[in-house]
């Protein structure tokens, strides 16, 4: 009745998520709001890497992903971080005040 | 079983200038609790012991080069040159930032640690031979780097530098990793040499369309890390806004790494595929070079002119890369450490004149150094004329290399807009200079200080560095030349 | 048959949870759209037989990441920026190069998936204990450098956000 699932519609899934993670980078002020963008891309990654994995039947491709995940972490920490101390000193988070230097 | 486990003491030694680095990063935080605030610059000494430690044990493992670690890692010549860079640069930011520190009240152990473990991350990308280990290095390095540029917390420039390296910095670190995906969909692989057979094989070659892709999505990565237009916007806010010794670093070692994976991507594992990245790189090496060279013109911050004045320098790079040869990388890598020394080097005078809190940065602020501080004001006008590309220095023969490539492989107009564009580059370098020397010292300024000796050691040896690669040219190149037989 | 029931529910969670993060006021909001989209992708890592993944995603990313931005969001006062304008005013530029991204891939995928034989449905793959076997072994024997050197990159993070947040060094 339904099509089975094949490779070709992970990675559709894959790009739909990269233009949404995209669009809240690219569109959104709020720099929390694009950091979340930036951990949609990274999971946008992860599903075409383990759809990948499975479509040649190897490991490395999982292996990867926990890489990424462990990246994403990183990130996220540090990301988190330097917006605590920025908001310590300017009191906003939104990008576009955000001007002291010419953007 | 478990013997496989184990790796062999000749891949150890081969890593090992990265593992005694991490040892003696963790080593300064495990001591910083114990140092009183005023000794904290024995913390500076142990980071730079390390470094110089490092720079020996990469001759060693230079003289037994091969793979390691599962040909995760490469040293071969080529890594061997880039580690010497960025393990240089390194010596050369500790020397200018102890005292800026300390001046500030800002000198502790974690920004040593921080920058011996970013320069980990940048031995791990010169050295790199698989596209996770690769990434893995590049992101050791960015997320080091995102910290150091906001290390001053109660600084707002600082903040915003750090928060906007970091949104831009990790946005193109997901499309890199994008494009890694796609490379290893399509190959199967992640190792550069067998990405390179994979694309080679006519019988498992991949449909350009999708090989296409891959590439574009790497290229944004790419072109992101070198600020290469059209992702070069980035470059101007973080280097003006970091602290002037984080400065010069970024402009250097970060770049010089990203640089490296650049080239070893494009000419061993994406070769296959010159024709299609050529347009590509072409159109991107005119438009840094333009967009760099133009707006550096009507800057009036010190620190935002060199930002663009680096931009047009990775133009240059580019337009060596751009002719995909053996000879192009060779001209790559004399450029890229010819800028390297005459970059930091000028960016030691700038943190010297910029005093505590970088309030004189300014163009403005630099008048009247030539009767100042003559030696200053001589030193950075080397650095300048080297960066504008005057015979004697090593930015002329670092140009005369690339555009001589980009000549001899057919890329005429190329060659042309790039010499074009360096005579206008001369325009901004040399206003500075006028500056120095024409105009009289502002009033009211208070007495500029003695230069710090870490500062004039750094000055100093990167003037040396300078003139030793003008004068005697051939002693690196004939070092790169042997490095890029890999790529042939 | 079953699978791909799964499959979309999945993927429509993980879609709609994307789009409710990006496009939501309220930043809680879009912290709690953004850990439904990762538990869509989630689902997805279990029906490729990425089990350990699946346990990763949902412990660490979801379990982790998200409770770090959710007490960022209480620390840092966002009702103000709630009530802001959400988007720039170059989002015309934005708009524009994010179609022009759709379109490329549109095209990319249309052509590319043949040549890939990624239309043909895929393979079984190993059984659920022997495929985390093969993970654990490829991951401490080849991948063991990267290991390491990620362990490394967790330390940079805990020193550099450490030095980011608090007071005075």
């Amino acid at each position: 009745m339904l099509a089975p699932i094949t490779t070709a519609h992970y990675l559709v899934l894959s790009a739909a998520l990269l233009l949404i993670g995209t669009v809240g980078i690219l569109l959104r002020r709020n720099a929390v709001v694009v950091m979340m963008s930036i951990e949609l891309i990274l999971n946008a990654v992860n599903v075409n890497l383990i759809a990948f994995s499975r479509h040649l039947d190897q490991v490395n491709g999982q292996i990867f992903a926990i890489f990424v995940i462990c990246v994403a972490v990183a990130e996220a920490a540090v990301g988190l971080g330097i917006l605590i101390a920025l908001f310590r000193n300017k009191e906003t988070v939104l990008i576009d005040e955000i001007d002291l230097l010419k953007w | 079983m478990p013997a496989s486990f184990m790796p062999s003491a000749q891949e150890l030694m081969r890593f090992a200038p990265e593992m005694l680095l991490t040892l003696a990063g963790t080593l300064i935080m495990l001591l910083e609790p114990f140092t009183e605030s005023g000794n904290k610059s024995r913390l500076a000494w142990l980071a730079l012991g390390a470094l110089l430690a490092a720079l020996g044990l990469t001759a060693v493992s230079a003289a037994d080069p091969g793979p390691a670690f599962s040909n995760m890692l490469l040293i071969d010549e080529f890594g061997t040159f880039f580690r010497f860079l960025v393990l240089a640069v390194g010596v050369l930011t500790i020397l200018i930032s102890t005292h800026y520190l300390r001046s500030g009240g800002h000198e502790s152990g974690e920004f040593y640690a921080l920058l011996l473990f970013s320069i980990v991350g940048q031995c791990i990308m010169a050295t790199a031979n698989e596209l996770i280990m690769l990434f893995i290095g590049l992101e050791v390095s960015s997320i080091a780097s995102y910290v150091l540029a906001g290390y001053l917390r109660d600084d707002k420039r600082n903040n915003e530098s750090a928060l906007k390296y970091f949104l831009l910095g990790s946005f193109a670190t997901a499309f890199l990793l994008y494009g890694i995906a796609w490379t290893y969909g399509i190959t199967g692989t992640t190792d550069l040499s067998l990405i390179r057979s994979a694309l080679l094989n006519p019988a498992s070659r991949p449909n350009e369309v999708l090989t296409a892709a891959a590439s574009a999505f790497l290229f944004v990565g790419l072109a992101f890390k070198v600020s290469a237009a059209p992702f070069q916007m980035w470059t101007p806010d973080v280097y003006q806004g970091a602290p002037a010794p984080v400065t010069a670093f970024f402009s250097a070692g970060p770049k010089a790494a990203a640089f490296a994976m650049f080239l070893r991507i494009v000419l061993t594992g994406f070769e296959p595929l010159k024709k299609e990245w050529e347009p590509l790189l072409w159109v991107s090496a005119l438009a840094t070079m333009i967009i760099g060279n133009f707006a550096a013109l009507r800057q009036t911050n010190v620190k935002r002119l060199l930002a663009y004045s680096s931009i047009s320098h990775a133009g240059y790079v580019l337009v060596a890369l751009t002719t995909h040869s053996g000879p192009g990388a060779a001209a790559a890598m004399f450029y890229l450490a010819a800028y390297c020394f005459m970059n930091v080097g000028a960016f030691a005078i700038i943190t010297h004149v910029a005093r505590r809190d970088e309030r004189y940065v300014e163009i403005a602020d630099l008048a009247g150094l030539g009767t100042r501080q003559p030696l200053m004001a001589g030193l950075l006008t080397v650095f300048l004329l080297s960066l504008t590309g005057i015979p004697l220095t090593a930015g002329f023969f670092g140009k005369f290399y690339i555009f001589k490539v980009a000549l001899d492989q057919g890329f005429i107009w190329l060659a042309i807009l790039g010499l074009l564009n360096s005579a206008l580059a001369a325009y901004y370098y040399l206003r500075v200079i006028v500056v120095m020397y024409m105009e009289p010292a502002p009033e009211g300024e208070g007495e500029l200080p003695a230069p710090a000796a870490g500062v004039l050691a750094a000055a100093v040896g990167s003037a040396i560095a300078t003139f030793f690669l003008g004068l005697f040219p051939s002693s690196l190149l004939d070092f790169a030349d042997k490095a890029r037989r890999i790529f042939n | 048959m079953l699978e791909t029931l799964f499959f979309y529910a999945f993927a429509a969670l993980a879609l709609l949870g994307a789009i409710l993060t990006v496009t939501l006021r309220n930043a809680v909001h879009c912290a709690i759209s953004l850990i439904a989209s990762l538990a869509g992708v989630a689902g997805l890592f279990l029906l490729q037989r990425a089990e350990f993944l699946f346990a990763v995603q949902i412990v660490l990313y979801i379990g982790g990441i998200m409770v770090l931005f959710l007490f960022v969001i209480m620390l840092v006062n966002l009702d103000a920026a709630a009530r802001e304008r959400q988007y720039h005013r170059q989002w015309i530029a934005g708009a524009l190069s994010v179609v022009g991204t759709g379109l490329i891939f549109a095209y990319f995928l249309t052509r590319g998936a043949e040549s890939l034989k990624l239309n043909e449905p895929v393979p079984a793959g190993p059984r659920n204990s022997e495929a985390v076997q093969m993970l654990a072994d490829s991951l401490f024997r080849e991948y063991l450098v990267p290991f390491e050197v990620a362990s490394l990159l967790l330390l940079i993070a805990i020193v550099g956000s450490v030095v980011m947040a608090k007071k005075r060094i």
